[in-house]
Parts: structure tokens; C-alpha cells; sequence
């Protein structure tokens, strides 16, 4: 006996639920919206303070009133911290401390993240001898206060004549960063099957032919990644900027500094918002711009591409 | 088409010795397969042909040429991988000429290389697709051609039907057996499914806890296996064993069961001598059982079955038999009588039997 295939009819439903569950607003989505609203306006609310005092006149600012509408609206004060505020003698505006940040940035960036995804796939995918003691040690690197090495690094830079230049910056940030670009790279390298690697070797590849052209081109979720957090990490250094960097090397934020620093006279405070803002502004762009990326890349980090 | 020759080979992770003093001749256009349980050390052996993985002692000669420090691109090998090891986000026809470009070949001739290759593995309409836009077949063939296209003298398999489906494995390993024949380039195949073993080696190499157990046409090892492991490990379902003792006769021998009934063992090959009232165990594979006696049956058992499985051309009999789990093979058309006592009738000159070692008698 066989039964022909069944068709498609209704057949009658009892009392009850049926079909999809309604979803409604809890108390719960409530409160989690609640929570949502109140943190966003917690960190909104200095930026909204800083924006709407950068573009008020002086004599407005004056009248106190922190959060009220500028009834006039100005960029003087933009102009000036960018290229006339004075730090000091200098009266260059914040602008020089911008183009050194840029310089410090751009190099920087490029070498901690080749060394460290350099490092990382010589780790993960080359039977490098003691490589788990010395990851420990790199990663023990990670977590020691970097306080403890600037006064050793003085001495160094400066017996090797490197003191005060832009090159000992550049060499200090891909230092710092290395420990946590090679954990970054490597734990994604991990994450791609061995038998990729062999396939690559039986095919002819060599250390850096199979690093430049099957490793890097498939490592473009965590390059974002990596870019990311050294460019914000980097453009938000103060300390070894201003220990290393010299007079002629200062990066923004030491120069925001200076320029907000309390002088006599009276406190051009729309001139030091502007220049504030301007100095996060490349952090913040970076964020805005990739944030997607972002998660997308510690997202493929954790499962795999 | 090369011949390959490992010997001495060490090989060892720490402290632990995965292979030890392993010997092994593949002769050239030899489809060889190494069958054996997960961690018996037969893609270690594998990995080490390849030059990837590092090797304690021993030399791999491929050719004339010893090969022990070699890398893996300078032995001219071709390696299929189980999880197919494609490079993402490459066309197949990238894939495919990954490794040429690498090398500096001249475009042309890698043009030729990679249309000979699609050509071969029916890959052209897919040329320029990515490794994700195909199937598990499909993958697996490319990474077949990938091998194929750099005219490895050796071609090397590490098990790469398991991660595809049933109907996929059966068809591509037909597709595998066909290429062996029409490349006739050496090829060394690493698999646990035994089917595979039988179906496609010239001979198979039997592993175990890295040692080679029996190497023999898939014919010799499925008929004569050389001790228990090779006969529980190959067949499916598993080769029945009876435990019981040899008794001598004045001619020949028999073979006591633990319930007493007696087997005469004339027509039983014996390769080495044994004694008297020695403990031995009978090995039955389920085809070698049979309801109805036919000529060449010399002996008659008693069993009870307790389940029936079709299986579309023939139908298993599970049961016991002199208190052992038994299983019988036979036709589909045939009926037996399930839960009642039951003559099978067994032809002796195929069984095995095996000594208390478990090595064959």
C-alpha cells in the first residue's frame, strides 16, 4: 500500500494561540530603552557643550548660560585655534601640532601593524622554536605599565642619538604596539584552517610569498581592525609624545594642552573647545567612518572567515 | 610518475613516537591507499611525504631522489586536502594557477596548464567562480586540479571524500579511480572509510597505531587478513569472531566452540603450525555464512536471529551465536526465521583464524 502525496489544505484549528507570538513592550524593553537614552545623553551632553561654546562669541560666553543656543554664530574662534592661538611665543595655532601628529601617525601605523601581522603568522603558522614562551613574553609586554620603560627609553634614545626626533616616537609606537597587533593577528591567524597553509607551501609558496599573497589580501577584516585601534590609540598618545618628541616634534595633543593651559589674561574658551574638537576629531571620524567594520572584523576574528 | 620509498622514518611529536622505523615501497603509477583508525599516524605519513611536517630519522626517496630535506614544492608532489584548502576570495582559475604564478612560469603556459586541468576535471563553466559559489564536489575538484595543473609525478590524497555526502563520495571516487587510470601518476591515498580502501587501491596498507599491520591487494586484506585488527578494521559489518580451541585430529584439525559443537577444519589453509587444544578464535565474515548449504559448505552451525535489517540487495541477520553476537549476509529474496534456532552453513576455506595474539594461524 502507498499513500499519494498529500495536499495542501487547511484543516480546523482548536481555541488558543495560534501562529506567530505577539511581542510586546515590557517593562524590561522599557527600561532598556530608558538605560540606552540616559547613557547617550550622558556622553552627548559635553560634546553639545563644546560644540555650542566654540562658535559663541566671547561676550555671549561671558553671560554664562553653558547650554544655551549661541544667538550669534562665529568660526573665528576655529580659525584662530587652528592657525593663530598662541602657545607660548609660538602663534601658529594648533595646526603645526596636527601636521606633526600626522607625521607620527602615518609611519607608525603602517609598521606596528606589518610587524605585528608579520609576527603573528610567523607564530601561528611557522614552527617557530619556543614560540608559546615567547608569545607569553610578548604578551606579558602587553601588560606592563608603560611608565616603567620612559625613563630607559631616555637614556637610550638619547645615547643613541635618536632623542628628540620624530624617529624615536615612530619607534616607540610600533614598540607599544607590537604586543597587541601580534595577539590580534595571530589569534585571527589561528582561526584559518592549517590545511590552507600546506596547500600554500606544496603550491611553492615561501615565508613572505604566502604572507603578501594568501595571509594579507585574507586578513582585510582585521587590517580595519588593527588600523582602528592604532590610529586611535596613537593619535591619543600624550605621554611619549611629549617625553620623546622634542620641542619640534609635539603632537596635537600635547599642543592642545598648552594651548588650553591657564595663561594670563582671560580664558579664550570657545578658541579652546575648537582646538579640543579638533584634535578628537580624527578619532571620532575614524570610529563614524568604520565602526561596521569594526564589529564586522572582531566578529570574523571570533568565527572564522 | 615517480616511485616512493620511506625508510627508517621517524617521526616523533615530543616525547611520543607517532611512527617508528616505517618502511614503505610505492612503486611508480601505484594507486596506494593508507587505511586506518583517527590517530593511527596515516596523514602523519602522509604529511611527512609532503615535506610538511618535520621528521626525527628515516629517509623519503621520491624517484631517484632523496627527498628527506626537500621542500615541499621542490618534490614534485600534488597534495588534495579534506577540508579542500581553497583560497578564498580567488576565482577557481586563480586557484588553480596560484601556485604556477608563484613559481614565474610564463603566462602562457600556465593558460594551457589551467585549461588542461578544467578541461580534465570538467571545470570550465566554473572557472570564474569563488570557492564559496560551489559545491562540496565541486570544491574538491579544484582542489584536485590545483594538484593536477602542477604535473606532479605523486599525487597525494589526505582523505579528501569525508567531508562530502554520501551520493558526492561515491561518485567523485569513481572520478578519482578514473583520473589514476588515465594520469597513471603515482597517487597515495589517506582514508578511515574502508570502502574506499577496497575500492580504490592497487594495494592498501593497513595502520595501526603507527605501524604498518598488513600491506595487500584490497583482495588479500579482506580475505586474508593478517591478524584481528586488520579483520575487525576491514568489512562492514564487522567479521564475526567465535571463540573456542584447535583440537588435532589424526588427519587434520577442528575447531571447538565454547558451546561445544565441533567445525572440521579440512580445506583451512593453515600458514603456521599450531598445537593441540590451542585457544583460538574463528573469524566469519557475514557473506561467508549462508542459510542454504551449496556445495563448497563444509560446515553447519546453529544460530538464532533476533533482528532482520534490509538493506535494499541483501538483508543483515543479527543474532547470537554459541553465546556470540553474529551477523549473517544474505540475499534479499531469502526469508528466515527470526527468534528460533537456525542452521547456517559456513564454507571453512575462506575463514580466518587467529591465535590468542590475534595474529592469523
Amino acid at each position: 500500500m502507498s499513500t499519494p502525496p498529500a495536499k495542501i489544505h487547511n484543516v480546523p484549528m482548536g481555541e488558543g494561540p495560534s501562529g506567530r507570538a505577539p511581542k510586546g513592550v515590557g517593562p524590561a524593553r522599557i527600561g532598556i530603552y530608558a538605560f540606552l537614552v540616559i547613557s547617550a545623553l550622558f556622553f552627548l551632553l559635553p560634546l553639545y557643550v563644546m560644540i555650542v561654546t566654540s562658535i559663541k562669541p566671547m561676550e555671549e560666553i561671558r553671560l554664562g548660560g553653558l547650554f544655551t543656543l549661541p544667538t550669534t554664530i562665529t568660526f573665528e574662534p576655529w580659525a584662530k585655534a587652528w592657525s593663530s592661538a598662541c602657545t607660548g611665543l609660538d602663534c601658529r595655532g594648533i595646526s603645526p601640532g596636527f601636521w606633526n601628529s600626522v607625521k607620527i601617525l602615518v609611519p607608525s601605523v603602517f609598521c606596528s601593524i606589518f610587524v605585528g601581522a608579520l609576527t603573528g603568522y610567523a607564530l601561528s603558522f611557522w614552527r617557530v622554536r619556543c614560540a608559546n614562551l615567547l608569545f607569553a613574553a610578548l604578551l606579558l609586554g602587553a601588560f606592563l605599565p608603560y611608565q616603567v620603560f620612559i625613563y630607559p627609553l631616555v637614556r637610550i634614545y638619547s645615547a643613541t642619538g635618536l632623542f628628540s626626533t620624530i624617529y624615536a616616537l615612530v619607534l616607540t609606537h610600533v614598540i607599544f604596539g607590537l604586543p597587541v597587533m601580534t595577539l590580534l593577528f595571530r589569534n585571527y591567524y589561528a582561526g584559518i584552517p592549517i590545511d590552507l597553509f600546506k596547500a600554500a607551501r606544496v603550491d611553492g609558496g615561501r615565508f613572505f610569498s604566502i604572507f603578501f599573497r594568501l595571509m594579507l589580501p585574507m586578513s582585510i577584516p582585521m587590517l580595519v581592525v588593527a588600523v582602528i585601534l592604532q590610529v586611535t590609540g596613537i593619535w591619543n598618545d600624550f605621554i611619549m609624545g611629549l617625553t620623546f618628541g622634542g620641542l619640534a616634534n609635539r603632537p596635537m595633543t600635547v599642543q592642545l594642552t598648552n594651548l588650553v593651559a591657564p595663561t594670563e589674561g582671560e580664558i579664550a574658551y570657545n578658541v579652546n573647545m575648537a582646538a579640543t574638537i579638533m584634535t578628537a576629531a580624527v578619532p571620532l571620524i575614524v570610529y563614524f567612518v568604520s565602526g561596521r567594520w569594526f564589529v564586522r572584523g572582531i566578529a570574523a576574528g571570533a568565527v572564522k572567515g | 610518475m615517480s616511485s616512493v620509498s620511506i625508510r627508517n622514518l621517524q617521526i616523533s611529536f615530543g616525547v611520543l613516537n607517532v611512527l617508528e622505523k616505517l618502511n614503505l615501497e610505492v612503486e611508480e603509477g601505484e594507486f596506494l591507499v593508507l587505511l586506518g583508525p583517527s590517530g593511527c599516524g596515516k596523514s602523519t605519513l602522509l604529511n611527512a611525504i609532503a615535506g610538511l611536517l618535520d621528521i626525527a630519522e628515516g629517509q623519503i626517496w621520491i624517484g631517484d631522489r632523496n627527498v628527506t630535506w626537500s621542500e615541499p614544492h621542490e618534490r614534485g608532489i600534488g597534495m588534495v586536502f579534506q577540508s579542500y584548502a581553497l583560497y578564498p576570495r580567488l576565482t577557481v582559475e586563480a586557484n588553480l594557477s596560484f601556485g604556477l604564478k608563484m613559481s614565474g612560469m610564463p603566462k602562457a603556459e600556465i593558460a594551457r596548464r589551467v585549461s588542461e586541468a578544467a578541461r580534465i576535471l570538467q571545470l570550465e563553466p566554473l572557472l570564474q567562480r569563488q570557492p564559496a559559489q560551489l559545491s562540496g564536489g565541486q570544491r574538491q575538484r579544484v582542489a584536485i586540479g590545483r594538484a593536477l595543473v602542477r604535473d606532479a609525478k605523486v599525487l597525494l590524497f589526505d582523505e579528501p571524500l569525508s567531508n562530502l555526502d554520501a551520493k558526492l563520495r561515491t561518485e567523485l571516487r569513481v572520478e578519482i579511480k578514473r583520473l589514476h587510470k588515465r594520469l597513471g601518476s603515482t597517487m597515495i591515498f589517506v582514508t578511515h572509510d574502508q570502502v574506499e580502501a577496497l575500492t580504490l587501491a592497487d594495494r592498501v596498507a593497513v595502520m595501526h597505531k603507527g605501524v604498518i599491520q598488513q600491506l595487500a591487494t584490497p583482495k588479500e586484506i579482506y580475505q586474508r587478513p593478517v591478524n584481528r585488527f586488520v579483520a575487525g578494521f576491514v568489512g562492514s559489518p564487522q567479521m564475526n569472531f567465535l571463540p573456542g580451541t584447535l583440537v588435532r585430529k589424526d588427519a587434520g584439525a577442528s575447531f571447538r566452540l565454547a558451546g561445544g559443537s565441533e567445525i572440521d577444519l579440512t580445506g583451512y589453509e593453515f600458514s603456521r603450525p599450531f598445537h593441540d587444544r590451542q585457544n583460538a578464535t574463528l573469524g566469519l565474515r557475514p557473506e561467508q555464512a549462508q542459510l542454504r548449504r551449496s556445495e563448497q559448505h563444509s560446515a553447519r552451525l546453529e544460530a538464532i536471529f533476533t533482528i532482520e535489517e534490509p538493506m535494499g540487495p541483501d538483508t543483515l541477520l543479527w543474532g547470537t551465536l554459541a553465546g556470540e553476537n553474529f551477523s549473517v549476509r544474505i540475499s534479499s529474496d531469502q526469508a528466515a526465521s527470526i527468534g528460533a534456532p537456525i542452521g547456517i552453513h559456513v564454507n571453512i576455506a575462506q575463514a580466518s583464524l587467529f591465535d590468542e595474539a590475534g595474529d592469523r594461524l
